[in-house]
């Protein structure tokens, strides 16, 4: 049942997606407003196909795939957040196809739930799970925003006269949004971390730095880290702060890529 | 219809002789009083803008002296103003209104000051009564048009001076500009006008720099600002989110390395340039820096003209309005003109009918209710029946120009005398009628 809702909720995000790709060369207020809508009811979708998870009773979130579908929940309740503030559906270029990934991938078929060597330690394993996924949802948006801002910023400097008509909210707004997002996800980053770690203390009594899950988390961490700081020093942005960005991003694909890898940190056998 | 039109505007004189004319707020009910007292005058109005001088009139015969009127008051000699004078008559100068008003006659086309200030002038000439029945249906149809105009068209979308674009391009690069602050370098009118607009959109406060420091002072004075000294400029301008540039140095006066020390002194916090200046103040190697948006005169200028663009097509479909406005109009004022007569021949052919009546009832004596009722119905079918052809006729003939020979005929035939309505309703008197057209 969770995966049909889940697959109504794919529905609705197509319409996010297409409009991701239509905003990208015009603005049409109707059209916005109709991915805002169709965004939300596949939000509920989702809700409900995440509730249905729970109610399961398994230790729901360990397996990839509803790993996949909790972040594409995640970002989009971070970008319903941001257009309540901000009034602007722009970030959606980035967050829709994204989240329709996410989405699309975790809807595909039901994976076995691995039974968990460490179930002792659910409380913790659940904190770990909803923190990390919180900061990689913010890392999504602010990458996205930091994607924006350079666009925004070609435009202007360009001179052209359609600047004037873009679709983009103003600069120095993209600049709010990635920022907040930003500060708000390093917490949540740090905090699933540490949680992870009590949980893998507790399991294995050691911590394996030589993983290469471990490794690539730390590395994340480090470069969000070094973007906060470098922000919050010297405000860095524009050009820099997207190099930055994309580098954290790609860490955090890869990161997430490495449960494949991993011999620690597994979902699926 | 009778309107007459006489004035200046901004193509056609210069700002010299623009400035005599010019009329202060204060002295505008006098004038037109003035106006309207004025032999051949019925009723006048007076618009008085930095672009334009308009004196709007309708008259008693279509054919007063207004360019007398200018000379009178304004004690100039015909050959110091004349040349710059355009005039409008009729059809033309109901044209010429609905043009104005729209904003199609603007310097800038599409502002939307202009209306506010026709709405003024027309308030103020009827508040002293100088402005009366057919300049008040003039001007509310003037409104209405300009009205469809700015819902019909996207002339009036958004403004188009530099000044304007200037905050357009503000507001992309800060979003709101509440709490910004401005830097004027080099005091001039139109950094002035740049910096007005920018306070009127919520800017915070005002630095103002100049060679001469007691220009500063004066400007800085006007915003409540603060005037710095050119020499303290690299040390404050930092402080400022936009930066007005307009001195006459004949080399760039911010190079990179200056704009490299505001943005580590800003912590990156972007930096807008507005350069009006030619030879330009920001140099292009300083405008290349991540942060740092500079905008020189043609950059502005190019995008104003892009709106321009856009805009000319609007105007042609702000053109066609304004055309099929202005005929129906002209229909409805010669609607107007018959309808006194169509009044008047009702009443003759009422007034006979009761005779008439009244004759039959000396006669028959006595008559019951149901009698009474069937005569009256009787006498007025009859009525209704004969005058409803030439009612029609005058109707349909008040929207062609055939309208006044219809109407003279019609009363020649009945021999009618329109009943005073003269206040609302234009008088078609005979003498009228022969010296129109």
């Amino acid at each position: 049942m969770s995966l049909l809702w889940l697959r109504f909720a794919l529905g609705c995000y197509f319409i996010g997606l297409i409009y991701a790709f239509v905003a990208l060369t015009r603005t049409s207020d109707l059209f916005s407003r109709i991915a805002l809508h169709a965004a939300s009811l596949g939000m509920v979708f989702h809700f409900v196909s995440l509730v249905e998870l729970f109610l399961t009773g398994h230790v729901l979130w360990a397996s990839v795939h509803n790993g996949e579908s909790l972040l594409g929940f995640l970002s989009m309740t971070f970008f319903m957040v941001i257009y309540s503030i901000y009034q602007t559906t722009s970030p959606g270029v980035v967050v829709f196809p994204v989240v329709f990934f996410l989405t699309f991938v975790a809807a595909v078929d039901e994976q076995p739930v691995l039974q968990m060597a460490f179930i002792q330690h659910k409380g913790w394993l659940v904190a770990h799970i909803i923190l990390i996924f919180t900061g990689y949802a913010a890392l999504v948006l602010s990458f996205g925003a930091s994607l924006l801002y350079l666009i925004q910023e070609r435009r202007l400097k360009a001179k052209k006269p359609s600047s004037l008509i873009s679709f983009l909210p103003a600069l120095e707004v993209i600049d709010q949004i990635g920022y907040r997002s930003l500060l708000l996800g390093f917490p949540f980053m740090t905090l699933g971390l540490i949680t992870g770690s009590i949980v893998a203390m507790s399991a294995y009594g050691h911590i394996d730095f030589t993983d290469p899950k471990i490794l690539l988390s730390l590395l994340m961490w480090a470069v969000y880290m070094i973007m906060v700081f470098t922000r919050w020093n010297s405000g860095w942005r524009g050009r820099r702060a997207a190099v930055l960005a994309t580098f954290a991003f790609v860490a955090a694909i890869v990161a997430w890529a490495a449960n494949y890898f991993s011999t620690i940190h597994r979902f699926a056998a | 219809m009778r309107f007459q039109l006489i004035g200046v505007n901004h193509k056609s004189a210069p700002l010299e002789v623009r400035e005599r004319l010019a009329i202060p707020e204060s002295r505008l009910p006098d004038t037109c009083r003035e106006l309207a007292a004025y032999p051949g005058i019925e009723e006048g109005m007076v618009i008085s803008t930095c672009n334009r001088v308009e004196v709007v009139t309708h008259t008693v015969n279509g054919a007063a002296d207004l360019r007398g009127f200018l000379h009178d008051h304004f004690h100039l000699k015909p050959e110091e103003l004349d040349a710059h004078l355009y005039e409008f008559r009729e059809k033309d100068a109901v044209r010429h209104i609905f043009r104005v008003a729209a904003s199609l006659d603007s310097m800038v086309v599409g502002e939307a000051q202009i209306l506010g200030q026709v709405k003024e002038a027309y308030a103020t000439a009827r508040a002293v009564g100088a402005c009366r029945g057919q300049l008040d249906q003039l001007f509310s149809r003037a409104f209405a048009v300009a009205k469809r105009v700015r819902t019909e068209t996207a002339v009036g979308s958004s403004s188009v001076s530099i000044a304007s674009v200037a905050v357009e391009l503000a507001k992309k690069i800060f979003g709101t500009l509440q709490g910004k602050n401005v830097f004027i370098v080099g005091a001039g009118k139109m950094s002035e006008l740049a910096a007005r607009h920018l306070m009127a959109h919520g800017c915070a406060s005002i630095f103002v720099a100049n060679r001469t420091y007691d220009r500063a002072i004066g400007l800085a004075q006007k915003f409540n600002g603060q005037a710095i000294k050119f020499e303290d400029l690299y040390n404050t301008c930092d402080k400022a989110d936009i930066v007005i540039t307009s001195t006459g140095a004949p080399h760039a006066i911010f190079r990179r390395e200056h704009g490299e020390q505001f943005l580590s002194r800003r912590k990156n916090r972007p930096m807008f340039f507005i350069d009006i200046a030619v030879p330009r103040d920001v140099s292009p190697e300083m405008a290349k820096l991540d942060g740092i948006f500079a905008y020189d005169i043609d950059d502005l200028q190019q995008a104003v003209s892009s709106h321009v663009a856009d805009r000319r097509k609007e105007a042609e479909l702000a053109e066609a309005i304004i055309a099929g406005e202005v005929e129906r109009f002209e229909a409805r004022l010669h609607t107007l003109d018959v309808v006194p007569t169509i009044v008047s021949l009702q009443d003759h052919l009422e007034t006979i009918r009761q005779a008439e009546i009244d004759r039959v009832r000396g006669r028959m004596g006595q008559l019951t209710p149901e009698q009474e009722i069937a005569i009256e119905a009787l006498t007025r079918g009859i009525i209704n029946k004969v005058m409803h052809t030439p009612i029609t006729t005058l109707k349909t003939a008040a929207r062609e120009s055939e309208a006044t020979t219809v109407v003279d005929v019609v009363r020649r035939l009945f021999n009618l005398q329109v009943k005073g309505k003269e206040d609302t309703v234009p008088a078609t008197t005979k003498d009228e009628l022969g010296t129109r057209h």
